[in-house]
């Protein structure tokens, strides 16, 4: 029998199936519809897996998106991701994850129990919607910011407001301020922001990031800068969510 | 819980309205007071009718903003909104306001109030632990003593204010007996009941009926059966005042299976232990007595709050605490890691929550406390 863990976030939905020790991966944009994009999940969750609806053991859902889901049981994305980072990387004490819209510092135990949390509040600073609209400032794609950056030339980004880094990008653009540059500084301001969000709950253990984002090896480069340790990136960190909802599915 | 006294609470505004509108045609006077430092007993010693004016509601905020600035405390902005509109009765058939020098913000909003009402300011010390802040506020107390008597065109005896100390002592033991009723497992009360009940009675302008009402609920809810919340979370709310149409934080909880058993707040539990001392010669000092002992995260320090939250963990068997600060506060929100940290040297999920009136950050909110929630247990 399999089990399905869906993250549906605010720009990505993910999803995992566990059938018989193999793992599926599906990742499809949101959309306007969580409801549509949950629905397409389990389509190709289950055609990669080569089985029936009916072989779905159990559905646990998690993110934004998963009030629009009228299946599966729900869960907060903070424990899906302390339970999934516990199963990919032990000895993780820390998770710092990073999504579309919002960021948070999760404090685990060895077993992947939540032992205290913190969350950006309504603001875009520090969140991947801080990086997309830098990146469309200087003409590029979200995806390519990481390779784009040039850490020797880096300008600092003093405003913390995603409104009004933007106003500053198009200023420092103006005034012939080299591009890779200007990137290294986004990425300092989000690792600041985030970093210190986690200083304040109290780093315990090693360093895990998680999150679209954690796709952006310069945002990585600077919190592990800001925090003064190493920060592991685990493979498909866009899962890790997803992941722990399927196991907390496997659990029943 | 379904009482049907539960339902009077929920109308006593409404109903309230209509009667101070009548005692208005008779001549009674109508006092207006924002925060729970007023001294009440002496507003029912000059013979007029007390009522509450803190705003709860997001509605006028966007005309208040049009004075105020946008980076406020809702409370505040609020307050000042209903003000402004003339949206709101209470305010429309006081007198006279009451204000206090609790905040900055509340201070300065006070003199623009000047403009569309007579407003008389208290200054609050806020040295909690000084003689000269006693002293200062006796003379405050004396001193709003004569602007009412001055205003009202009446005399206060030492009498009156004795009896309505008796009067606002018998109310908070009342209400103290329902708020205790959630020390049972499980609560008697939802939250937004509890509310209800604690909020409303603010809105009250028959002191007598309202005091009855308050000590047959608490035996007619000790006699319900209890449906709702066994075997939920219990938490405990603390920080910024909540009121009706501020209830947000409650309600979440309680949709995402928590159960609000208790609230350390200006309408919950804060005052409710504070008794006003009645065997002295001068009832002036002994409200100023009761009323500096109040734990508002204005006065400094502020022990008393963090023994009362402590008292409360254990009192309500509380499995996790939210503290919640509205936008701008910077008392409460310092206070706020003071409460995280007693909360995890209890070892008890602790949220701090930063917000303001209006729904736009629910969904962010809804996440953390349903984490909170799953920490428990």
């Amino acid at each position: 029998m399999a089990v399905v863990g869906l993250d549906i976030g605010s720009v990505a939905a993910k999803g995992v199936m566990l059938d018989e020790g193999r793992s599926h991966l599906v990742l499809v944009p949101t959309g306007w519809s969580p409801r549509d994009a949950g629905k397409l999940l389990i389509d190709s969750l289950l055609s990669r897996g080569g089985c029936d609806s009916d072989e779905v053991e159990n559905i646990v859902t998690t993110g934004y998106g998963k009030a629009a889901l009228s299946y599966g049981r729900a869960a907060s994305e903070i424990k899906c991701h302390a339970r999934g980072i516990a199963a990919l990387c032990p000895g993780v004490g820390t998770i710092i994850d990073i999504g579309g819209q919002d960021s948070k510092v999760i404090i685990i135990d060895e077993r992947g129990r939540v032992l205290d949390f913190a969350m950006n509040d309504k603001c875009a600073a520090g969140t991947g919607r801080f990086l997309q609209i830098s990146a469309t400032a200087l003409g590029l794609d979200v995806s390519e910011l990481g390779a784009a950056e040039q850490v020797d030339q880096n300008i600092t980004i003093n405003s913390m407001c995603t409104v009004f880094a933007e106003s500053e990008i198009i200023g420092l653009l103006a005034q012939g301020t080299d591009k890779g540059g200007i990137v290294a500084g986004i990425h300092g301001s989000v690792g600041k922001r985030v970093a210190a969000m986690a200083r304040r709950l109290g780093i315990k253990g090693q360093v895990a990031f998680t999150g679209g984002v954690a796709m952006n090896t310069g945002v990585s480069r600077a919190l592990a800068e800001e925090l003064g340790c190493p920060v592991m990136v685990p493979p498909d960190c866009q899962f890790t969510g997803a992941l722990g909802a399927a196991l907390l599915a496997q659990e029943g | 819980m379904t009482v049907e006294l539960l339902e009077d609470f929920a109308r006593m505004r409404e109903v309230s309205i209509m009667k101070i509108k009548d005692a208005k045609e008779t001549g009674q006077k109508v006092v207006g007071v924002y925060c729970a430092f007023c001294p009440q007993e002496l507003v029912l010693a000059a013979g007029a009718i007390p009522v509450s004016l803190c705003g709860t509601s997001e509605k006028p905020i966007p005309a208040a903003e049009e004075v105020l600035p946008r980076n406020l405390c809702p409370l505040i902005k609020s307050s000042y909104g209903f003000a402004a509109t003339d949206t709101c009765p209470f305010f429309h058939f006081s007198d006279l306001v009451v204000g206090e020098t609790t905040c900055d913000g509340k201070k300065k909003m006070f003199e623009l109030l000047q403009n569309i009402k007579p407003v008389h300011v208290m200054q609050l010390p806020h040295l909690s632990e000084v003689a000269a802040s006693t002293e200062l506020w006796i003379k405050e107390l004396r001193r709003l003593r004569s602007y009412l008597e001055e205003q009202l065109n009446t005399e206060i005896s030492d009498n009156a204010i004795w009896a309505a100390i008796e009067q606002i002592n018998r109310e908070t033991l009342a209400t103290k007996a329902i708020c205790d009723l959630n020390q049972m497992d499980p609560p008697l009360l939802s939250g937004l009941e509890l509310l209800t009940v604690t909020f409303s009675r603010h809105f009250s302008n028959d002191r007598a009926d309202m005091l009855g009402k308050l000590e047959d609920l608490e035996g007619q809810a000790r006699g319900s059966e209890i449906v709702a919340s066994a075997g939920r979370p219990r938490v405990l709310l603390t920080g910024c005042p909540v009121g009706i149409g501020s209830e947000k934080v409650i309600r979440l909880v309680e949709e995402a299976g928590g159960a609000v058993v208790a609230m350390e707040n200006c309408s919950g539990y804060k005052t409710l232990e504070l008794l006003c001392e009645t065997g002295g010669d001068d009832p002036i000092v002994a409200l100023a007595h009761k009323y500096m002992r109040i734990p508002c995260s204005c006065m400094s320090p502020n022990r008393y709050r963090f023994d009362l939250i402590e008292k409360m963990i254990t009192d309500f068997t509380i499995d996790a605490v939210i503290d919640l600060t509205w936008q701008a506060c910077h008392t409460y929100n310092i206070e706020a890691y003071s409460t995280g940290k007693l909360a995890r040297e209890k070892e008890i999920p602790f949220l701090h929550l930063e917000s303001d009136y209006s729904a736009s950050d629910v969904e962010n909110i809804k996440i953390r406390i349903e984490a909170l929630l799953e920490m428990v247990g």
